[in-house]
């Protein structure tokens, strides 16, 4: 049988809207210094959060968001990879696709960093917000040594496991996004940042996209019942 | 349709693995042509004997570290509604039915099955209507899954960084 993951408790939501409150109270800030954003010259350095997935296909997040920089000209370099610390699958995947694109673009660069992940698959509400609030943490001194100018992320695909049905979680791409925000309005670096809603995503956005909607310059779906839905997000049809 | 494969990715899903095994399906798959069934049964509890018969031979295996090649040498994939199975199997090009399961109705990926079903890239049914949907299924009529477009995106990020 499959037990239904719990309900967010109401001491969770508190403190995950606590922990999102100053953030929340930031946006207005952070869309003035949006507008003063000027023309950015090449190179660019990017950060790319990656994700892990289940599966054992090779489908899923890392390969979700390969294909999309695979495209990508040699102006966006250095590519700064950061992925969960739990994350086993990722690795070898981003190293074979840097191999190919070495060969390509004679100069290209690239970096990979482990962070805490903020909600392992299961973990209750109440502790998530603490592991958020760490991953945050971890995320700042590193968001600040790569000093992005671009920050892309994606949805962390979520599988089934043992089981029991999972939600989508904030997983590395919220701590991130929320640090280089922040690092943005103490006017240390402010990186544009992308987020790139999964393709399974047809009708309804993961929890890291419900939040990071409100976060991000660009909000890309790929889908158009999504894009009616969320005005704000950017539809250039199917991109993976 | 000479071999079948049945993929449940990293979940359990007995009630597929139990309907395709069954001898009705059994029946009605070779009847079509098939002369080799493979079940990727993932972490379920019920793993039904292999067959190697003149006629008809039934792999079983648990997990593999790609399935890539088990994709490439079926003419049809029989999937559950995972988001990863089922783009991969639309991307080697292969006739896709994905088999509902129904306790996990609320389950977010199957919003990715159903408007595959919606476009006619995936046939769709639920175990207990497996069987005849192997009978009356008419492969010819799927539509292609024409590949994404990301260089649409990297026009989209040079817009946006001001490249040219």
């Amino acid at each position: 049988m499959q037990p239904v993951s719990p309900p967010p408790g109401s001491t969770g939501t508190f403190l995950l809207l606590l922990l999102l409150l100053p953030p929340l109270l930031l946006v207005p800030w952070a869309l003035v210094a949006r507008r003063r954003r000027g023309r950015r010259t090449p190179p660019l350095s990017l950060l790319v959060v990656a994700g892990s997935v289940h599966f054992i296909f090779a489908g899923g997040h890392t390969t979700e968001i390969l294909r999309l920089l695979s495209c990508l000209s040699e102006s966006y370099s250095p590519r700064c990879y950061i992925l969960a610390d739990s994350d086993k699958m990722s690795e070898a995947k981003i190293r074979s696709f840097e191999q190919k694109r070495a060969e390509r673009f004679s100069n290209s660069q690239f970096t990979l960093d482990r962070i805490p992940r903020s909600r392992e698959v299961r973990q209750s509400w109440t502790s998530s917000v603490l592991t958020t609030a760490y991953s945050i943490l971890y995320s700042l001194p590193l968001t600040y040594k790569l000093k992005p100018d671009l920050v892309e992320e994606s949805q962390i695909l979520r599988e089934q496991h043992h089981n029991q049905i999972l939600c989508n979680g904030p997983g590395t791409c919220v701590p991130v996004c929320i640090s280089a925000l922040l690092l943005g309005l103490l006017g240390m670096k402010r990186a544009i940042i992308v987020y790139v809603e999964s393709i399974c995503r047809v009708e309804t956005l993961s929890l890291s996209g419900k939040i990071l909607y409100y976060f991000s310059d660009y909000f890309i779906v790929q889908w158009p019942a999504l894009k009616e839905k969320y005005p704000k997000s950017v539809y250039l049809g199917r991109i993976v | 349709m000479k071999s079948v494969f049945v993929t449940v990715g990293t979940t359990s899903f007995d009630e597929l693995i139990a309907a395709v095994s069954s001898p009705a399906a059994e029946q009605v798959l070779r009847s079509r042509g098939c002369r080799q069934l493979v079940l990727q049964i993932g972490r379920g509890s019920l793993q039904p004997a292999p067959q190697h018969g003149p006629a008809f031979v039934r792999e079983v295996f648990r997990f593999k570290e790609s399935l890539a090649e088990d994709l490439r040498s079926a003419e049809l994939v029989i999937s559950h509604a995972g988001a990863g199975s089922c783009l991969e199997t639309l991307e080697e090009g292969k006739p896709l039915l994905v088999v509902i399961n129904e306790k996990l109705m609320d389950n977010h990926q199957l919003e990715l099955a159903r408007q595959l079903h919606k476009d006619g890239h995936v046939l769709y049914c639920n175990c207990s209507t497996l069987v005849e949907t192997l009978q009356s299924m008419d492969l010819s009529a799927l539509k292609p899954f024409p590949p994404g477009q990301p260089e649409k995106f990297a026009l989209f990020l040079d817009k946006v960084v001001g490249f040219e």
